[in-house]
């Protein structure tokens, strides 16, 4: 039986009960350990114990046993748990220290809906008795035994505890005794009536001042852009007008910066003197123009819709995206991360007729966790939060859905402090029947999925936005909570839906993610109109009003344009997975936005000023070299080149233990890499978990066809953003070629992480990377086929807090550019992985400088590589990158256990050890096989578990495998929390 | 030789059932995906079928703690056809969350065993964890596992609630005694409680259960993403001509329930 602590029984009616479910002994809190660990860190040493106990608050007609029979059958375990019930809705506590926290009214709480659902279905066979009204919360509690004043309390609790933005905790016990809620507060309820913003008659200011107030975030000229419109239309935009429209119009919706016309002076590109080059449209004239002039028939879908297309087979076609999820998970790292990887799951189901979504993957840029405390600005999380948030959030979303995160990295760098970047990326499997998509005039508009809240209001306009210091209490409402459950169900019932025995059942899908239906809607029916009646939309909890539900980021829901001769099979498919599906209004054929809430018209917009109303500026653009540098890189400047041996020694294991080369075990081993069955080549390569190049995966059962996913990322070159670009796309390429992909059928993606672009010389960093993508893409031959950009990664603090934490004002990220690589393997029998497979073999290396070169040198290296490996000539591969090739060829060592012996020279390589060379592979190869390519050796394998490195004979490294094993692994062994 | 025919059973939140309807296939048996209200709302499709797979996921989230939801459901709507199928010679496989649900509906290890004596919890890491782990075949009575040569076998585990705990030490060694102990994880020397091997802490190494019968088997490792030589993480180092171990499993159920 379980112990039962205490029961206050009276029976009433309706009543409110606290269930406290705890670990029945403190060896079975594996949290509460986990959390002491943390809390040491911070440092509070001399903290004793941490215990945990989960809360569900309940209101209803239950009786003490009704609670009793819950407690029993639903929330405790009968083996590891005990609970304790009370009357009402706090469990005091006088002697021990308590930390009690609850989510804000109206934050989403999934474990409450499923807990109401459980229990409904629990009770519903009770004698005799009306099914009862439950509503659940959910709350935490910690017991803290040691600490020593109740300011030690709130700084476990904002620092390890809670989130205050969408959370709050309270203290209990010897120190302070806060008043926990006596009932279940509601989200305030606003009532309805339409409101006009007087937008004719505001002066420049005026216009400024609203557009920062109303967190609009347009620009001067958008907003006069805006008002002349309503001046000729002899009337006042609704505010919900004026918020479709910034949204619509957001950097983050319509890329505005890399979509302008841009007049660039400044440095040539690869080559010495100067340029003056006109863009009408530079993205699409660079990044775009690759794709149009490569003219691959093998790309089905490009930059038209919510991801790239590939062809796979005659049969099906592979989609992929990458999306960044930055400012949200400044703010909330574990909500925004979760929700970025929700958000890019979506985009892939919203591709074409829907995907379905084999593969995710995850990059982060962040500052090194062991970034000083005491230096933090005010509202900014530490790098170590930040890091296992991010983590936990990609974990439990990817995880949950069921869709393997296969492949990453981690790139640290102080200039991440503020603005972390957290990119999620999605791979899907579409019939190739399912491509294209169109609603019609007359089609219903159906969204189906969860129910609309408060949360995520603002999201896409706060996006494009600077961060300061008041954002974290100005934009808490942007933060989402995800609940990947609800997006699994919608998954399973779309599938369904699109593979109907009777064709599929609807003619359109797309995501609601930023800009909630106003995007979603506004972007499907812009050719040809759509009619909305928000009443119709269902709430998560009454008082919403009519822009708060247009508007609204609230996860997991799609949008749906069902013909009107489907719709009934349409929702019947829907409700029998339990997914809600609601029919909020029309399509026509009239080309206006009109939204309607209760009979009144809140919104009647032209669909083609929503979408091409926005004013089109030139932007000037020049660059020269080594601008300033606000922040001086956290990667630790090459130390004075030596080749003594131990120097040598010390400066391997060094940038082996560099945080960004460090082993990623402690965060790959936490996401589910192999569920559905489709791996080939995981993430940790060998017998010792060494650091795989890319990942392989077969999309269709019965095919031996796979393919690669690989990403590049060189921000350490962002001093000239055009070779940053072009060694980002040669990276992603190297990384996939590594594991077996043809790089003749390999797309990429990009993604841009900027810091502001206001100046000519921010707007010339911009255009520099984007000619360097488009020349290396032309050059080797990988099509764009899909990108993203995020703008104004900025933190500006004020003079005092720069003063204090002696940072400087403004941080700006490095411009930072993703390149995620799509290749398809034309026989994954063949697939390499890096680790070192045999004593008898030699390391042979290709090596092209792509600065000596020209670029088609390197494809013909990347090329050759590529083809050995299908032959089936090469055991192991790996790709030199960070920490140049004495790295990688410690990597292959640790991966496998064996050793190597190397003897470098001129003859074979020319560059310092360390340096990080364009364009070159180590390959494990028969001595045979490595002399008919022509390729130079480097070295043998050895059983012997030692590296050995010499250059010109002189022995320069020797160090055990055992010795550079443990460096490389133990700076992130425990999320960078324990100092090594 | 009758087709056999296999139950795979779908709800909010599993994620693993296009695997397992592969590898079902693969085993030459005929399954059939069917989601937990459509059983429901007609549980006497059970007589349709031998065996009964739950495969893994997250079922509603687990969110009052794994697999809880589902065993709540199944024991109130589908408790008597499931254990008629039982009785009348068929099997219930449950993987990963579909073991959870089986140990969280007393389905395991069985009557014999009070519900308040074996449970499924957090792994002493208290995290999500992703590895491959060598198990020992300690049962002959599982027709899951009827395979002579194969004492040893390596599969993936990727859960972060998978300690098999029980109520004291002498529930403990029943299981053992009993032969409830279908799989245990061990390392290179055979021992059952050393970590990484034994992922989760798990007592006495238990890696999956079986009831009286040996026809109600479930473990916490993914047979399911094991079905091809190239699911091995060092595929790439080693010549394989055996059947995958994973597949392995499909296959002995076949042989013992089509024969």
């Amino acid at each position: 039986m379980p112990g039962v602590d205490s029961i206050q029984m009276t029976d009433r009616v309706s009543k409110r009960w606290s269930v406290r479910i705890h670990p029945r002994t403190p060896a079975m809190d594996g949290l509460g350990q986990t959390l002491l660990a943390d809390i040491h860190q911070l440092p509070l040493a001399h903290i004793e114990a941490v215990r945990t106990s989960r809360i569900y608050l309940l209101r209803g007609n239950l009786t003490a046993l009704d609670v009793e029979q819950l407690a029993k059958q639903l929330f405790a375990d009968p083996v590891s748990e005990r609970y304790t019930i009370t009357e009402g809705l706090s469990q005091r506590s006088d002697r021990q220290d308590v930390i009690e926290v609850q989510p804000l009214p109206g934050v989403m709480d999934p474990v409450a809906l499923s807990t109401e659902q459980a229990i409904r279905r629990l009770l519903e066979h009770r004698d005799d008795k009306p099914a009862p009204v439950i509503e659940v919360r959910t709350a935490r509690r910690y017991e803290i035994l040691g600490a020593h004043s109740s300011d030690e309390l709130d700084r476990i609790a904002s620092r390890i505890l809670a989130n205050s933005c969408m959370e709050a905790w309270y203290i209990q016990g010897s120190q302070r005794h806060d008043v926990l809620p006596e009932d279940f507060s509601a989200p305030p309820t606003l009532s309805f009536s339409l409101r006009h913003v007087l937008i004719r008659e505001l002066d420049d200011n005026q216009l400024k001042h609203l557009s920062r107030q109303g967190h609009l975030f347009l620009s001067l000229e958008e907003m006069k852009t805006i008002q002349r419109f309503y001046q000729d239309l002899n009337r006042d935009p609704t505010d919900l007008e004026l918020e479709t429209l910034a949204q619509t119009w957001s950097e983050h919706c319509v890329h505005k910066t890399l979509k302008s016309a841009v007049d660039y002076e400044g440095e040539d590109f690869g080559i010495p003197g100067r340029v003056h080059i006109q863009f009408d449209n530079l993205l699409k004239e660079t990044i775009v123009k690759a794709t149009t002039d490569l003219d691959r028939d093998w790309c089905l879908s490009v930059f038209v819709d919510n991801a790239g297309v590939i062809a796979f087979d005659d049969q099906w076609g592979i989609a992929f995206k990458a999306e960044t999820h930055n400012h949200p998970s400044a703010i909330e790292p574990y909500g925004g991360a979760a929700t970025g990887t929700g958000g890019c799951i979506r985009d892939v189901m919203g591709c074409g007729l829907g995907a379905k979504p084999i593969a995710s993957t995850d990059v982060f840029c962040l500052a090194p966790p062991d970034f000083d405390a005491n230096k933090l600005p005010k509202d900014v999380l530490h790098p170590r939060r930040v890091l296992k948030g991010v983590v936990g959030g990609v974990r439990d979303y990817g995880n949950r859905m069921g869709i393997p995160t296969v492949n990453g990295a981690i790139y640290f760098d102080e200039r991440y402090l503020a603005n972390p970047l957290v990119f999620c990326g999605c791979v899907g499997l579409i019939p190739r029947h399912c491509i294209d998509k169109a609603p019609q005039p007359g089609d219903k508009i159906v969204v189906a999925g969860g129910r609309t809240g408060r949360d995520g209001i603002h999201g896409a306009t706060f996006s494009s936005a600077e961060l300061t210091d008041t954002h974290a209490d100005e934009f808490s409402h942007a933060v989402q909570i995800g609940n990947a459950i609800e997006e699994k169900k919608l998954l399973d019932a779309q599938l369904l839906a699109r593979d109907h025995q009777d064709g599929c059942l609807y003619s359109a899908v797309t995501d609601c993610g930023a800009g909630g239906l106003s995007s979603a809607v506004g972007e499907m029916g812009e050719q040809i109109g759509a009619d909305v009646e928000l009443q119709n939309v269902p709430l998560k909890y009454p008082g919403l009003r009519y822009d708060e539900i247009w508007i609204s980021e609230a996860q997991e829901r799609m949008v749906y344009a069902v013909p009107p001769d489907k719709i009934e099979k349409f929702l019947a498919v829907f409700a029998a997975e339990d997914v809600e599906a609601t029919v909020i209004g029309s399509f026509t054929n009239d080309k206006k936005l009109r939204v309607r809430y209760n009979d009144t018209t809140v919104c009647e917009l032209d669909m083609s000023f929503l979408h091409d109303g926005l004013p089109r500026t030139i932007r000037k653009a020049t660059w020269t070299a080594n601008p300033p540098e606000l922040l001086v890189s956290a990667r630790a400047a090459p130390n004075t080149l030596s080749n003594e041996p131990t120097a040598c020694n010390d400066r391997l294991l060094s940038a082996l233990s560099d945080w960004s080369t460090a082993s990623k075990e402690w965060v790959i081993r936490q996401y589910d890499h192999e569920v559905q069955g489709r791996s080939v080549i995981k993430p940790l390569a060998g017998l010792q978990s060494g650091p795989s190049d890319a990942a392989v995966i077969r999309p269709i059962y019965t095919s031996k066809q796979g393919i690669a996913i690989g990403c590049g990322l060189c921000p350490q070159l962002s001093d000239d953003p055009y070779w940053m670009a072009i060694y980002a796309i040669d990276e992603a390429l190297r990384n996939i070629i590594c594991v077996g992909a043809n790089p003749q059928r390999t797309a990429i993606l990009d993604n841009f992480c900027w810091p502001k672009v206001d100046t000519e010389q921010s707007m010339g960093t911009l255009v520099r990377a984007c000619r360097g993508a488009y020349d290396a893409a032309m050059a080797y031959g990988l099509p764009f086929i899909s990108g993203k950009d995020s703008l104004n990664n900025e933190f500006t603090m004020s003079d005092a807090e720069a003063a204090r934490t002696e940072l400087p004002k403004c941080i700006a990220i490095p411009p930072t550019l993703l390149i995620s690589a799509l290749g398809i393997v034309d026989d994954t029998a063949h697939c390499v992985t890096m680790d070192l497979k045999s004593a008898d073999n030699v390391i042979a290396i290709a090596s092209t400088d792509i600065r000596q070169n020209d670029l088609t040198a390197a494809m013909q290296t990347h090329h050759k590589i590529a083809a050995l490996i299908a032959e089936g000539k090469v055991q192991a591969a790996h790709d030199v990158s960070d920490g140049g090739m004495a790295v990688a060829l410690a990597e292959m060592c640790i991966a496998s256990g064996l050793g190597i012996s190397a003897n470098i020279s001129t003859g074979n390589f020319s560059h310092d050890l360390f340096d990080e060379p364009s364009t070159t592979y180590l390959l494990e190869m028969s001595e045979k096989d490595a002399n008919s390519a022509g390729l130079p050796i480097l070295g043998r394998v050895c059983i012997k578990p030692n590296l050995t490195i010499a250059r010109d004979d002189h022995e320069i490294v020797n160090l055990s495998v055992e010795k550079i094993s443990g460096a490389w692994r133990s700076p992130l062994s425990h999320g960078g929390s324990q100092s090594s | 030789m009758s087709e056999l025919r296999v139950l795979v059973l779908r709800a909010a939140g599993i994620n693993c059932d296009e695997e397992v309807m592969h590898c079902w296939q693969l085993a030459g048996a005929s399954p059939t995906l069917m989601h937990v209200n459509t059983l429901a709302d007609n549980p006497s499709r059970l007589d349709d079928f031998t065996i009964v797979t739950i495969p893994g996921g997250f079922s509603y989230g687990d969110d009052l703690g794994a697999g809880v939801i589902l065993a709540r459901r199944l024991m109130q709507d589908l408790a008597h056809p499931l254990r008629t199928l039982v009785d009348r010679g068929g099997g219930i496989l449950g993987i990963c969350n579909g073991f959870q649900v089986l140990v969280k509906m007393g389905l395991l290890p069985g009557s014999d065993f009070g519900h308040d004596q074996v449970t499924v919890t957090y792994n002493n890491s208290a995290k999500f964890e992703a590895r491959w782990v060598k198990l020992r075949v300690c049962t002959d009575r599982c027709p899951f596992l009827k395979s002579t040569d194969n004492k040893h076998i390596e599969l993936p585990i990727e859960h972060a609630e998978g300690k098999v705990v029980t109520a004291s030490d002498t529930v403990a060694s029943n299981l053992a005694s009993a032969g409830h102990i279908a799989v245990r994880y061990v390392d290179d020397e055979g021992r059952t409680d050393t970590y990484p091997a034994n992922p989760n802490g798990s007592t006495a190494g238990i890696a999956g259960l079986c009831d009286a019968t040996g026809r109600v088997f479930g473990l916490m490792p993914h047979p399911d993403r094991h079905f091809d030589h190239t699911h091995h993480p060092l595929w790439t180092t080693r010549e394989t001509s055996t059947t995958p171990d994973g597949l392995t499993i499909f296959q002995n159920a076949v042989r013992f329930w089509k024969k």
